[in-house]
This record gives C-alpha cells, structure tokens and sequence, in this order.
C-alpha cells in the first residue's frame, strides 16, 4: 500500500503553505477548473436535474450490487473475458502480476488509474522484474519524479511549466542538450514521440475504467490524450483496475452519468475519447487485445454498504468538490497524506486506510459546503465528514486540549444565560482590540490557528443574538 | 473465494440474502427494457438544425468539418485537403465496403492502403457508423471494416459520414446498435471496442492548460455526406 501520511496532515499542510513553487501552481490552476465548469453547467439547462437522476442511478445499483456485479462477470464472460474478484488491494496486485507473467510480460503500459495508486501496484511491478510505464501525460512526469499524483484527474496539478521542462531534460538524456522548450506544445511533442515506442513495445495494457457496464459486460474509460485508448488496444493482454462501485445496470445509465462527468470534471461537454471495451478480439478483427481482464477490488468498499458512508460509493471520480475547496485550494493534494485528497478523499480515506491514520482529513473543511453543491451525484460531504469527527471523539482520538475545550463550551452552551454574557463579552473585546482593522493576523494560544489563516474581527453590534434582538424589536 | 466474500459482505450491509426470485426479473426487466433517462433538449430539434448542431459542436471542440455532396466527391476532397494541410498524398484507410466501393480513378496519385493503422501512419480515412448532435460525437464499433487503431496511431484522422448517420442524442444511437449489429462472439450486439471520439486529442495536464495533439490525432477532418434531401438548408 502507498505509504499513509495523512496523520501528518498539519505538518503537511503547514510545509505546503511555505512552499512558494506549489502555491504559484495552485494558484494559476484553480480559477481555470471553477470556470470551465461553471461555463458548462450554463450551456445546459437541464444539469441540475441531472444531478438527481445520477444520484438515483448510482443509489439503485447500490441497493442491488450484488445482482449487478453478478450481472456485469457473467457478460465479461460471454465475451471471453475473465473477471478476478479481488477483496483486498494484495489479492488485486498478485492477479495482475499472475496474469502478466503468464504473459511473459517484460514491460506494461497503463493508462491512468487511481485503483492502481491505492494498490501501488507500479511498485509491486517493478520488485518482480517488470517495467510499468505510466503514459497519460501528467501520470508520466509523476512517474519521472517518482513522486505521487496530487489530484485525481490532475495528477501534475502541483507542478509548474519550469519543472517539466527540468525533468524532461533530466531524464531524457538522449536528446540533444540545447533543445529548446518554448511552449507547453514542445513538452507534449516530445512526451508523444518518447511514449510512442512505449505503447508498440508493450506486453500487456493495464488500465482503469470510470464504468462497468452490467447489460454489456464493458468496461469504460473515459480521456482526453487517447493514451487509454493505445494502452487498451496494442498490447495482446487489456487488464482493467476497477473498484466494485464502478458498476452501473445500462448503456442508458452510463450516459446520463456521462453527462455529468466531463462537466463536472474538466468542463468539457465531453471528453474526447469515451471507449467500451467488451471482451477478446473477434474473428477477423485486424486489431484489439486477445485476451481482456477485469480487475473487480473490494479493499474494504462492501463494508460502506448499509452503513452512514454508503453515499460516498456513489462518487463518479470527477474531482469537482476538490478544484472548489478552499483547503484543497491552499495545501494541494499531498498534504492529504494518501491516494485520494480533497473532500472526497476526506471521506474516503478513513474507510480504506482507519480512522486513526486518517482521523485530521475530516477536520481539514472549513464545511463551507461547496464540494456538496457541485457533487454531480450530490454526496453530502459535509455530513459524511461530521460522521468521521464524531467516530474520531468517540473513539477518543481527539487530542486532549481539543476535547477539554470543546467540554468546556459544552458546559457554557447548556447554559445559555451565561453563554451569551460570556460571548457579549468575548466580542466586546474582541471589536475593541480590532479597532478596525478587520481581521486579526495572530491570536494567543490560537498561533497553530492564525498561521494559515486571519480570524475575522467581530463587526460592531455585538453578538448574532444581540442583533437578531435589536432587529426584531425594530421590526425587520 | 473472494467473489463469495465480496458479495456475502455486500448482502450483510444490505440486510439480505441473495435477491429473491421475483426481485431478480424485475432488475432484469430493467436490463431488458433499458429505460431512458431525462435527454436534454438542445439535440431535440428539426432534422437540419440537428445536423448543424452537430457540425458547430465538432467545430467547437477543434475538429473541422467539410460538407460534400456525394461520394463521388471524396478523392478530390481528401487529396485538396492534403495538400492545404502540407501533408504527402497517401492514406491509410478502413477495409470498409463504401469506402473500398468509391471510384478512386480521378485522383490516381492519391496511395491508399485499406488495413489497420502503423507506427508511421501519417493520415487515416476511417468510416463513421453514427455521429452524435448533442456533442458533435462520432462513433467507431470495432469490426473487421473498422480497426480502432486507425481512430489512434496516425497524426491526422479525416472521417467518413453520412448525414442520414447523424442522430440527436447517444440513446439513439444506443437504440440503432441494438436494432443493427449481431456480435458473432456473444450474439449480443456490442462491438469488442466501441470509441466515441469528440474532437482530436488533447491534454491539460501541464498548467491545467489545453494543447491539442497528445497521443491521438493531432487532426480530426469530417467529410459529411449530404445524403439527406430532407436535411439541406432550407430544404
């Protein structure tokens, strides 16, 4: 499994906020992401309708995943497929390594996939002999780096123009010293001829799928590179990664949540390549694999089922809620500490890696509830997240200060007399110390708080209970 | 075994055992009868504008588009945009019965070879099966007439297709595969690799910034055939 450090998450936050590289990255990619979704959404009237009808596609394949999966093997099967039902992530990384071997596979191309990042199945590969080469762009530079990607659908989201162009030089040492790198469309060029030989040369193709199709036995993937497509379609062995909610029952089903992805993802109406692969290639065919593997992981996603954190085994992958929250927004994607960052990794990670490693994702939301309000098949992240916390407290894994703090405002809160003298003269003090100023840039005994953030100082007026008083009494 | 694990574990948050009878033929009702979901309006137009959507949308997402009046036209069509684009006059092309079947002898310095797609390949002709209005899709099923890899490997791709080939929204299309195809391997209808192609191909991965040519087509050209009297302009 890839190394968790998602119980560091405030050292890692606090490194992130001081590392000048990342936040010119962060900042330059945020804006384009909001608004080439926003601008999608716009040209089609019927999104928000959408969003529902997603929701209840994904709750009623999982109110019967059992059929569903079933379905979905029998089909691969038809086909000439084999599906290897794999509980954890160790199960998942022996089949693909049996069934490269079997192959004789010296190298495997792979088209993006989280699945593969949560078994760290590169890293499996390479400790038996086999070279795997990662070809979506973004992947492959991550690859160079040998780092982790920091985005779901971006995976160099962290990087910047300059740090390509000083890996590529790094790395591809046979190419000339003084070529020159003018624009992005230079990097590409040369990521395309190197890849190239690597897509010819390969044994097998692993890829991910965004969808299992239980009517056709298809897996889905869904790109805009076209390297999915060349990793699926050359070698003679297609290995598919998919996780078990990957399923949905139809064609029709797909397409409605087709609709929603590419916007909600990229902001496009649709991505450029959007490819079914069912099964072996057929008689007469002049190309396409010869053999054709799914990859069906469970690590842990049957145990969500029935429980609070069901919802979160509607989520499609897009990344919306991540490009629109404000912590996301600052830290990156590393900081999360594992394979999944943002609010969608803040549910998820807990499930799939404990609540003791990944306790501090879930207090990392300021639950200004954006990531619900762009979720295309409305996960309530917020309350999945207050879930966590409150497992967290009952679990006492909450740090001690914390909890003696929030006791002590338990015992003010019950008491509302009290409370609100004890808050008009918090405030009162507070207003006074501003003098105007705004916003405060540290507190004492709040410095851990203040570092990454200004604490507003309170208008004048008093309390929201004072107020809301004086505004009735005035009649508005 | 896993698959009893997985599934046992999913029955147990389900608070069930494995579906009862009568449960299980309504799900597979469901298969059956594949109902739709809600289609947006845009692509719910008369048959013209249908088409122009469909070439705006492809315009839109960087692909070109030449409407041509017949089949006749398209060796004149394919070697005139050749040579605009600076590209040699030679193409890879799919073994595809109506393309095999155009009459090639007005441009004879046009090479064609109808096979699947090489490293080298500079420019295919692949023939479309259906186009998609609603987001200006194409859509290539593999066969023996269609090989995928010439939809992958060259740097330019030009398209075949009829404009009578043209529907509004994918459920359309869902429904005309379902109606048209017979797998010989499954006896169903689904093609081992179906493409919907929207576009050439791109990446944002550096800066969050687009640039066209990735590893698919640098150029994606779409020779439309008008061969729809009722969708003309105007007529």
């Amino acid at each position: 499994m890839v190394q968790v450090t998602s119980p560091a998450f405030k050292q890692n936050a606090a490194r992130a906020l001081a590392d000048p590289g990342l936040q010119k990255a962060l900042g330059k990619a945020k804006g384009a992401f909001l608004q080439r979704r926003a601008d999608a959404v716009e040209r089609l009237p019927e999104f928000e309708r959408l969003r529902d009808i997603g929701r209840d596609i994904k709750n009623h394949t999982l109110a019967n995943l059992d059929f569903y999966l079933e379905t979905f093997a029998a089909n691969v099967e038809r086909a000439g497929g084999k599906v290897h039902w794999c509980s954890t992530a160790e199960d998942a990384r022996n089949a693909v390594l049996e069934i490269c071997r079997k192959a004789g596979a010296k190298t495997v191309t792979k088209g993006k996939s989280m699945i593969s990042e949560e078994m760290a199945l590169n890293d499996h590969l390479e400790a038996h002999g086999i070279v795997p080469v990662e070809t979506d762009l973004g992947e492959y530079i991550i690859q160079l780096r040998q780092e982790h990607p920091s985005h779901i659908i971006a995976p160099a989201f962290h990087l910047n123009r300059e740090d390509w162009e000083a890996d590529f030089r790094r790395m591809h040492t046979d190419l000339p010293a003084d070529r020159v790198f003018n624009e992005r469309r230079d990097i590409l060029a040369e990521a395309r001829t190197k890849l190239r030989q690597k897509f010819l040369a390969a044994d097998v193709g692993i890829t991910g799928a965004n969808f299992l199709i239980a009517e056709t036995g298809s897996s889905v993937i869904v790109t805009n590179e076209g390297n999915g497509d060349l990793t699926q379609t050359l070698p003679r062995v297609h290995i598919a990664l998919a996780s078990i909610e990957k399923v949905v029952p139809t064609l029709e089903d797909a397409t409605s949540l087709l609709r929603l992805l590419a916007r909600s993802a990229t902001g496009q109406d649709f991505s450029v390549y959007t490819t079914f692969s069912t099964g072996v290639r057929r008689e007469g065919d002049l190309d396409g694999p010869e053999e054709y593997h799914v990859i069906l992981l469970d690590n842990g996603r049957s145990n969500m089922v029935g429980t609070e954190f069901q919802e979160m085994l509607r989520c499609i992958r897009c990344a919306a809620c991540m490009n629109h929250c404000p912590v996301y927004g600052v830290t990156g994607g590393h900081a999360y500490g594992w394979v999944y960052p943002g609010p969608m990794g803040s549910v998820l990670t807990p499930t799939l890696v404990g609540v003791d490693k990944a306790g501090h994702l879930p207090n990392a939301s300021t639950f200004c509830g954006r990531c619900e309000s762009v979720c295309p098949v409305k996960i309530p992240l917020p309350k999945l997240m207050r879930h966590w916390r409150e497992r967290e407290f009952e679990r006492h894994l909450t740090p001690a200060t914390a909890r003696s703090n929030l006791a002590l405002w338990a015992w003010f809160a019950k008491r509302p007399a009290l409370y609100r003298a004890a808050t008009r003269a918090a405030i009162g003090t507070l207003g006074l110390l501003a003098r105007g100023k705004g916003a405060f840039k540290a507190m004492p005994l709040a410095g851990g708080w203040t570092k990454g953030r200004d604490l507003p100082a309170p208008e004048p007026g008093g309390t929201f209970m004072a107020r809301y008083a004086k505004a009735r009494r005035n009649g508005r | 075994m896993s698959r009893e694990a997985i599934l046992g574990a999913i029955r147990r948050g389900l608070k069930r055992g494995p579906l009862p009878a009568d449960q299980a033929a309504m799900l597979n009702g469901r298969l059956a009868s594949h109902p739709r979901h809600l289609i947006p309006a845009r692509s719910r137009v008369p048959r013209a504008e249908q088409i122009a959507l469909f070439v705006r949308n492809v315009e839109k997402e960087f692909g070109t588009v030449e409407r041509i009046p017949d089949l006749a036209a398209v060796p004149a069509a394919i070697t005139d945009y050749l040579a605009a684009q600076n590209l040699p006059a030679r193409i890879v092309m799919a073994p595809h019965p109506e393309l095999e079947g155009i009459d090639w002898s007005s441009r004879p310095m046009l090479e064609r070879e109808a096979r699947r797609a090489q490293d080298g390949d500079q420019v295919s002709l692949q023939h479309a099966w259906a186009g998609v209005a609603e987001t200006g899709t194409l859509f290539f099923p593999s066969d023996p007439v269609r090989p995928a890899t010439l939809n992958l490997l060259p740097d330019t791709e030009i398209v075949l297709l009829r404009a009578s080939a043209i529907v509004g929204a994918y459920e359309e299309a869902w429904d005309r595969l379902r109606a048209e195809r017979k797998d010989t391997l499954t006896g169903g209808w689904m093609p081992r690799n179906l493409m919907l192609v929207t576009g050439p191909s791109r990446s944002a991965d550096i800066e969050q910034t687009l640039e066209l040519g990735a590893h698919g087509p640098r150029r994606l050209h779409v020779l439309l055939v008008e061969d729809e009297p009722a969708a003309q302009p105007g007529g």
